[in-house]
Parts: C-alpha cells; sequence; structure tokens
C-alpha cells in the first residue's frame, strides 16, 4: 500500500522509492532496502504497476515504476478499507463510551 | 497463454531484475560515497542495508511462479548432460531399450490392426458368419466349416427369419474372361441377394445387383472390383453399362465396389448372381458361406435360436427328390453356430498373435531388466555423489525425481527411435507374416499404436527407473556418506536387487527358448510327415478350367484335357503329367458326399459317413509320388469305355474292408440311381488339409464320372495340372507350358500357376512365421540374458576384487577362488532355471494349439534349453572370474 500510494504522486525507479519510503516513514519503518523488489515483482504480476526502462537523476539506466488505473482503483479501495478498519480500532479503544 | 510467453521471456524478465538491482546498489554507493564515506566502505553498507542480494532475487523470482517448472528443466537439462557424459551407457540403454519397444510396437500394430481394429463395414458389429455344425454326421468332422449352406436352406432363412436385417449366401470361383486381350482367369464371388445389402457398403459407381438380377436364365449382370476395374478398364466410369465375356457367355457391367470393400477373407475380381432357380431347388447342396447382417438389439444367440426353429421348417418345405424322406437330416443334429463375421475373417490367427505380443513382451521385461541393471550400476557409481546432494540439502524426492526423469528420458528417446525402427519392422513382418494373414493390407502404424509406444515407453521408463531410484536415493541413503562403499566388500542386501533381476530374466529366457525349442521340434515333425506326394519342389502345378458354355459335350471336355497332358509330357525334360480336381492343400473347396458299399447293409433313415471326393486322371500317382498301395490304377481306356472303376484311399478301405487288398474287388457307389463302381485300387493316405491334419478318408472317381443321378457323363471342368520335371518353376518351363495348352485350345487360361513346393510352405505358413517370430524373441531373450549375467557378475567381481585379493595373499587357491566366483553365478542360474520351468510348465500350455507331434511339455525340450542356459550362464561368469583370479593380490589390495 505505501508502495502504491507513494507511485500515486509519481512515478519513481526502486531506488528512489526506497529512499522516498524511507524518508516519508521517518525511518520508523525499518524494512531491508531490498525486499523493496519481491514486493514490486507481486505488484507487477498483479498489473498493478508497470515498468518501464528510463535514466534516473544520476543518469542511470533504471526500470521506472508506474502506477496503472487497476492499481489506482486497488489502491483506493485498500485506503478505504484500511480507513476502516482503522476507525474500528479506534473506536474500540475510544474510552468512555461503552 | 500469458503463462507460455512468461516462460519464453522468463530469461530477460530475470536479467532485467538482476540489472535492476545492480542499479539500486550502485546508487546507493554512490550517494554514500558523496556523503564522503569510503567507496569500500559504502558497497560494504550498501549491500547491508539491501540484504542478501541472491535470497531476494530469488524470493522476486519466485513471485513469478518458475521455480517447479525450472526444477524440471533443469532436470532434464542435467539428465541429459548425465547421459551424454556416459556414451556407452547410455548407447547400450538406449539401443536395448528401443529394439525392445520397437519389436513390441511393430507386433502390436499388427495385433492392432488385424484383431482389435472393427472391420471396413457399417456397423461391422451386426454382420455374422452363418455357421452350422452337423455332429451327428459321420466323417464331417474332417471338413474345416462344418456344414455349410444349401439353396433350399437360403430360401428358407431368408423368407422366415425374425432376426435378420438381411441374409445370404455366397461362394467363390473362377471364370474365364476372353473378351479382354489374352484369356485370363479371374477370381469370382457369387452371391445371393442380400449378401450385398448385409454388407451395405455402397458402390464406387454404378449400382448393386439386385433381386432383379437374380431370375434363372433371366439377363446377365456383374459387378467388379475397384482392382480389376483399375487393371483392365483405367477406372474409366464407362464402364457401366459394358459387356465382359465371362466363361464365354456375355454379362453387362451394373457397378463398380470400392477400394476398401473386401468381401469377407475372400480375394475377388468379378461378382455374380447366384440366379437360383426356386423351381429345382432340393434340401441337398451344402456348399455356401452364410452372410446376414442382425436386426439392431438382436444378439447372436437369438439368431442361432431362430435358426434353430426354422430347421424344420426347411425339412418340411423342400425335398431331395420323390421318395427320400426329407426328415433323415434330423440324424444329423444340425446345430447353428453363427459367429462374428470379425472372427471368420480372422479366423485362428488370433492365437497365434497374442502368443507372439506375448513373447515379444517378455523380450520387453528382459529388456527392462538389464537396463535396470545398467542403471543400478551407474548410481552405485554415482552414490558419492547422490549423498553429497543429499547432504548439501536437496530433498529425497527431488533426487528421485532426477533420477526417475533421467530414465524417463531413455524411455522416450528409446520409444523416439523405436517408432522409427518400428516402421521397417512392420515391413518385415508384413513381408515375413503369413500370406494367408488376414487383414494384411490394413496392417500400419495408426494413432493407437503410437499411443500404445508411448504408454510402453513411459511404463518401462517407470519400471527400470523406479528400482534404482528408491534403492539408492531413499531417505535412508544418507549413510553411504560414511560407508562410501570404500572399506568393506558389498553387503548380501546390495546385491539382492540386482540378484533378483538376473534370476527373473534367466526365468523369462527359458520360457522363450522352450518356446522357440517346441516350435523348432513342430516344424521338424511336420517334415518328417509323409504328405501323400514327392519332391514337391519339382512339380509345377497349374490350374485350367473349361467352362460349360466353351465346350459342352462332357466327353469332350476329358479328351482337350488328355490332349493336354500329352502335350505337356512331350515337352523336353518332363518326366510325366497328369491332372486331378485339385491336389493337396491347394484350399480349393473340396466336393464329398456319402458313399455305400454293395456289400454292406444301410439301415433307412441314416446317412452314411460323408467322403471326400477327388477325380483323377490316369498316371496322377505316379506324377505326384503318391504310392498305390493295393491293386492297380485306372486308365484312359477304362475312362472312355466308361467302365465303372474307383479308387479309395487306405484309411477308407481299411475302415470298411479291414486291409487295403481287401478293398480290391468290392464295389462303392454314391447314389442308389448310380452303377456300382468296382475298387480298382487303393492309395496311400494323403494329407490334403494340411499336414497338421489328419489325412482325410478320399474316394478317388474318374475324372469323367458316368450316371451320378442317373443323368449321363459328368466331367471334372476345373482340374489342377500337376507336372513333374527338373524345370518346374523356371520360366522358360513356364512359356513353353503357355504354347502347349494354347496348342490345343487358345481360349484357356492357366490359373494358380506355380508348384507344389509353394502350395505346401503355404500350407506351414503359420508354423514357420511363430518359428521365426519365436526364435527371434528367444534369441534376443538369450543375447539379452547372456550380457545381464555378464554384467552382474563382472560388477561383483570387480567390486570383490579386494576381498578377493586378500584371500589369495591368505593363500587361497585360485581354484578356489575361482569355483566361488563360478558357483555364485551359477546359482544365481539354477534358481532362475528352476522358476523358469515352472513357469514355462504352465505358459506353454497355451500354445499347445500350434504345437504338433510334440507335447507342450516336451521334457527333451526343457532339459536341452536348462542345459544350454546354464552353460551359458557359466560362461558368462567365466570370464569375469578368471579376470579376478589373474590379478596381483598386491595389486589388488593396493588398487583403492
Amino acid at each position: 500500500m505505501m508502495i502504491l500510494r507513494t507511485l500515486k504522486r509519481q512515478p519513481l525507479h526502486g531506488y528512489a522509492l526506497a529512499q522516498h519510503i524511507k524518508r516519508t516513514s521517518d525511518d520508523l519503518l525499518q524494512i531491508e532496502e531490498g525486499s523493496l523488489y519481491p514486493a514490486l515483482q507481486r505488484l507487477l504480476k498483479q498489473d498493478l504497476v508497470k515498468a518501464e526502462w528510463g535514466t534516473s537523476a544520476t543518469n542511470r539506466r533504471v526500470r521506472i515504476y508506474k502506477l496503472t488505473p487497476a492499481g489506482a482503483k486497488h489502491l483506493q479501495h485498500e485506503v478505504s478499507s484500511f480507513e476502516r478498519m482503522l476507525e474500528g480500532i479506534t473506536r474500540v479503544l475510544a474510552p468512555g463510551e461503552s | 497463454m500469458s503463462w507460455l510467453r512468461q516462460l519464453l521471456s522468463r530469461r530477460r524478465l530475470y536479467s532485467e531484475l538482476s540489472e535492476e538491482i545492480q542499479a539500486h546498489l550502485d546508487e546507493k554507493v554512490e550517494e554514500l560515497v558523496a556523503d564522503g564515506m569510503s567507496r569500500e566502505d559504502a558497497i560494504y553498507a550498501a549491500r547491508r542495508e539491501f540484504g542478501n542480494v541472491g535470497l531476494l532475487e530469488e524470493r522476486s523470482r519466485n513471485v513469478w511462479g518458475w521455480p517447479p517448472v525450472e526444477d524440471f528443466l533443469s532436470d532434464i537439462r542435467y539428465g541429459l548432460r548425465t547421459l551424454r557424459h556416459n556414451p556407452v551407457f547410455t548407447v547400450v540403454a538406449l539401443l536395448t531399450i528401443s529394439i525392445g519397444i520397437a519389436a513390441n510396437t511393430a507386433v502390436f500394430s499388427v495385433v492392432n490392426s488385424v484383431l482389435l481394429k472393427p472391420l471396413h463395414y457399417p456397423s461391422a458389429n451386426e454382420l455374422v458368419a452363418v455357421h452350422q455344425t452337423a455332429p451327428g454326421a459321420d466323417g464331417l468332422a474332417d471338413f474345416e466349416n462344418g456344414l455349410l449352406l444349401s439353396p433350399s436352406m437360403y430360401f428358407t432363412y431368408a423368407e422366415q427369419n425374425r432376426t435378420f436385417q438381411s441374409v445370404g449366401v455366397w461362394i467363390t470361383g473362377t471364370a474365364n474372361v476372353t473378351s479382354l486381350a489374352e484369356p485370363e482367369q479371374v477370381r469370382t464371388v457369387d452371391v445371393s441377394d442380400g449378401v450385398l445389402q448385409a454388407f451395405n457398403v455402397p458402390p464406387a459407381i454404378g449400382r448393386w445387383l439386385l433381386s432383379t438380377d437374380q431370375v434363372p436364365r433371366g439377363p446377365e449382370r456383374v459387378m467388379l472390383s475397384y482392382g480389376y476395374w483399375h487393371r483392365h478398364f483405367g477406372g474409366s466410369p464407362t464402364v457401366v453399362g459394358q459387356t465382359i465375356m465371362l466363361d464365354s457367355r456375355p454379362r453387362e457391367i451394373v457397378g463398380v465396389m470400392p477400394q476398401s470393400f473386401q468381401f469377407v477373407d475372400a480375394d475377388f475380381d468379378v461378382i455374380s448372381p447366384l440366379a437360383f432357380d426356386r423351381g429345382k431347388v432340393i434340401l441337398a447342396g451344402f456348399g455356401y458361406h452364410g452372410i446376414a447382417r442382425l436386426k439392431p438389439g438382436s444378439t447372436i444367440a437369438e439368431a442361432n435360436a431362430d435358426i434353430s426353429r426354422m430347421l424344420p421348417i426347411w425339412m418340411d418345405s423342400w425335398s431331395n427328390g420323390p421318395g427320400s424322406n426329407p426328415h433323415i437330416y434330423e440324424t444329423w443334429k444340425i446345430t447353428p453356430m453363427i459367429r462374428p463375421l470379425k472372427q471368420e475373417v480372422i479366423g485362428n490367427v488370433g492365437e497365434l498373435l497374442w502368443v507372439v505380443m506375448g513373447t515379444i513382451g517378455l523380450v520387453m521385461l528382459i529388456a527392462c531388466a538389464n537396463v535396470t541393471n545398467l542403471l543400478l550400476v551407474r548410481v552405485e557409481t554415482r552414490q558419492p555423489e547422490l549423498a553429497v546432494r543429499a547432504a548439501l540439502g536437496a530433498g529425497w524426492a527431488r533426487i528421485v525425481r532426477g533420477l526417475l526423469v533421467e530414465s524417463a528420458m531413455l524411455g522416450l528417446m528409446g520409444g523416439l527411435v523405436g517408432i522409427g525402427l518400428a516402421y521397417a519392422g512392420v515391413r518385415f513382418l508384413v513381408a515375413m507374416g503369413p500370406s494367408n494373414l488376414p487383414r494384411l493390407t490394413e496392417i500400419s502404424l495408426d494413432a493407437r499404436t503410437l499411443a500404445f509406444t508411448f504408454v510402453l515407453s513411459v511404463l518401462s521408463s517407470l519400471l527400470f527407473g523406479f528400482v534404482p531410484a528408491l534403492k539408492y536415493a531413499g531417505p535412508w541413503s544418507s549413510s553411504t556418506l560414511r560407508s562410501e562403499g570404500r572399506t568393506t566388500s558389498a553387503s548380501r542386501e546390495r546385491h539382492r536387487g540386482r540378484n533378483l533381476l538376473v534370476v527373473s530374466q534367466v526365468a523369462m529366457a527359458l520360457v522363450l527358448l522352450v518356446s522357440a525349442g517346441l516350435m523348432i521340434r513342430t516344424f521338424k515333425n511336420l517334415r518328417t510327415v509323409d504328405p501323400g506326394f514327392a519332391d514337391p519342389q519339382h512339380l509345377q502345378l497349374l490350374r485350367i478350367s473349361i467352362p460349360d458354355s466353351l465346350v459342352t459335350d462332357p466327353d469332350r471336355v476329358t479328351r482337350i484335357q488328355s490332349e493336354i497332358v500329352d502335350k505337356l509330357a512331350a515337352i523336353q525334360s518332363v518326366k510325366s503329367a497328369a491332372f486331378v480336381s485339385e491336389m493337396p492343400m491347394e484350399g480349393f473347396d473340396s466336393d464329398w458326399d456319402d458313399v455305400f458299399a454293395e456289400d454292406k447293409v444301410y439301415a433307412d433313415n441314416t446317412i452314411p459317413p460323408l467322403r471326400l471326393y477327388k477325380y483323377i486322371s490316369p498316371g496322377l500317382l505316379q506324377t505326384a509320388g503318391t504310392r498305390l498301395v493295393a491293386g492297380r490304377e485306372m486308365t484312359w481306356s477304362e475312362i472312355y469305355e466308361r467302365r465303372p472303376v474307383v479308387m479309395v484311399s487306405e484309411n477308407l478301405a481299411r475302415e470298411m474292408w479291414g486291409t487295403p487288398s481287401a478293398a480290391v474287388g468290392k464295389h462303392l457307389r454314391e447314389s442308389p440311381k448310380m452303377a456300382w463302381h468296382e475298387v480298382v485300387g487303393v492309395i496311400q493316405d494323403v494329407r490334403e488339409k494340411g499336414v497338421q491334419e489328419t489325412a482325410p478318408e478320399i474316394v478317388y472317381w474318374p475324372a469323367l464320372v458316368i450316371d451320378i443321378f442317373g443323368t449321363g457323363p459328368r466331367a471334372t471342368r476345373a482340374v489342377t495340372f500337376v507336372i513333374r520335371s527338373e524345370r518346374a518353376g523356371t520360366e522358360s518351363f513356364l512359356n513353353e507350358i503357355h504354347q502347349a495348352v494354347w496348342s490345343v485350345n487358345s481360349n484357356l487360361p492357366l490359373a494358380s500357376v506355380r508348384t507344389m513346393w509353394d502350395v505346401y510352405d503355404k500350407s506351414m505358413a503359420q508354423t514357420s512365421f511363430t518359428l521365426v517370430m519365436l526364435g527371434i524373441a528367444a534369441s534376443m531373450a538369450l543375447a539379452l540374458g547372456i550380457i545381464g549375467i555378464y554384467g552382474v557378475m563382472s560388477y561383483t567381481v570387480s567390486q570383490r576384487q579386494r576381498e578377493i585379493g586378500v584371500r589369495l595373499a591368505l593363500g587361497a587357491q585360485r581354484g578356489h577362488v575361482l569355483q566361488m566366483v563360478l558357483q555364485q553365478g551359477t546359482r544365481l542360474a539354477l534358481v532362475g532355471v528352476v522358476i523358469g520351468i515352472v513357469v514355462g510348465l504352465g505358459l506353454t500350455r497355451l500354445m499347445s494349439h500350434l504345437l504338433f507331434g510334440v507335447s507342450a511339455h516336451d521334457p527333451l525340450t526343457f532339459a536341452a534349453v536348462s542345459g544350454l542356459l546354464i552353460l551359458v550362464a557359466v560362461l558368462a561368469c567365466y570370464i569375469p572370474a578368471r579376470r579376478a583370479i589373474l590379478v596381483d593380490p598386491v595389486v589388488a589390495l593396493r588398487y583403492e
């Protein structure tokens, strides 16, 4: 979901994506950078993202990932269900209402 | 198909992935360097933060779901590589498998085409042959076809039945065609109404013969076979409506049957109508084959019951002439025995083909055993490798699969090569096969045969793949890393599998060799039987028939025949010539009837035993080399003067009068209206239906018979001329024969021109075919068996080399060691032989019908074959054993 969310804003290549997620989460999520790739492959297979070869800011040949319409829809769905879940959790945890 | 595209593009996909990850790392490193870190540290840090590159790459790849396919492909690649690296093993194994598969495929294609495929008729399962037996009729048991149908039976069955869509009768014959180029004798099938309707095969052009063509003395019409149409009319459609001279009478061609049409098992050129004259039909005349198409839903049992119901109606409806009792046939106990038409076509080759298929199958098993052995040895040498793989984490299932893939590849490659060889094999079989093998032209490699080959390949690879795979890649095999067979001799257990294989190979080889041995004895027995003629190589045969329409006067017919004999005898090198209604084993429909003796009393309402009738010219015995047992031959003057003389076979003379000499001077006749004929001579028994069959009782009438039913003389119009000459069968001789015959009458075609040897040989074709097939199977089995024993013994010896070295070093006699090794091999062979004898005693019984003059349990054959196998086994052990004891003990000990 994080990947999709990030890609929704702009297409990015792997390294940039990893840096971006790291930055935006303020290093809160300690994940191996590499584990990004199996996840990306999964998304590719499900046609939620697509990849094109391009050049990075450092002038390297890289694969740039882009959200597909299906990916956008999936993201919307995921976000809304996540929000519902969050809402549920919040309600349960909210004090003094029982 | 997207998975296929993915499959094909996966290499690109994977390399892109690696490239991408590399780019990621590079970028990171550069960034870190830019931040002031040393390059080395940067690479290190980048990698640490990224995680395990290899593992992540693999996990990324796994997302795409390749691994099972990948593993499989790599198994295949690995298998191919190992096979390529062991060319000797691969070639030997492949050859063994492919020859086995080829032999099985070839034989199966014959079995499939002949026995399994339905006949080429619409709804062929409804077609039946109307057979009858007459257990109450004495002597009829000699007639192969049981009791054929008479025209009156045909009328009754066609009009009164409740179970047939249509029913008819047919008979084969020959006719002379004189309107086209040279006179030619053609093969005819005469059919009644209902026969073509039963086959229900539409004509290629024109129309069928219909009931309107079955009018006696009406316009005569015929149909042609496809082959004859093409040979003589170039396949021209204008043939319909043309006229052809058949037996000197014009016949209108109304249609042509299609190429695929077979008339049961008869080859034919022309189909003509029988056109029975209803007013003249009597009860007797049992000479016609019956064919019928059952109504849908009717069974053979119902049809049999239907015929049983109609038999009394038949006896009530017809007679044999005034004063005769029609119910006399009740004593014959006529019983319907309707059979599927397919069974009629196949005849008795079914059993033969299954025996051949069984033996070839056994050869395949032996071949598999041999390959198993090879694989076992190879897997054993690969054990360290397998153990290392297992130790490195390969699951045993994976290793087993690898081994199985390897053997499956062997099997399938063997199958491919085998199909190629089978093509040649089928040609060989068709060429070799008995010329009377039915449906010979239909034999081919079809989809079912290819499916059979595929299944056979897979099954056999499983068979020889599983044993080594389970034995050495099982979960328990990890122990081999420890022992690795260096310091110990092979354990008893490790040999058990191989010993078992050797024992079963010996046993199977014994069974095959015994069957081949029995066939050899059968063949020898057949050859030693006196068939009733001598030196068949130098006996030229040819058939001439003189139709009614060409020469009407019977006396004249016989004079023409006698003239031909004189001309033939005058040809240079000819010792003598004669003619007869048919020579033994020629396979023409024979004449038969009952016969009365003057000095015997016959009870009313009984029919005396039925005898085979033959019509002969003087000089036949001398020409054919048939012995005269008593009395003398009839003479030409007796024939022309119409003296009532007759000759009989020795067994008939013994049956009726006790001794051959007592028969001379006695009197016989066929019917009360016939004059009594004096028996002037007794002729040795002749194996009329082939050497395997007992000689039937025969009455030999003169070629010109007088007063059969008081209707005047009758000539034998279709006869076989018999010429004894050293030049029999040569082209120049045949030319001279043609000239001689045509100098008498140029309208006479010569047919069935062959030597007596051809006839004799053909009558044994089935036996010699079985002999050759079993011979091939048995020699393959023997060769494979020898290789198997030799392989195991030499492997065992090489494994025990160090042990033998120790024994020798400790002072064992070389002779003792030799004996020890030999004993081991001989013991295996002995066990195999004993098992083989037990199995063989059970199995050879299945082929007892194919044997002649030898029991299926012939002790001599069993003993000889057992001896041979043991001897061969000892020899196969001796070579490796000798190699073992010749080894210097020091070298043997240092060897490892």
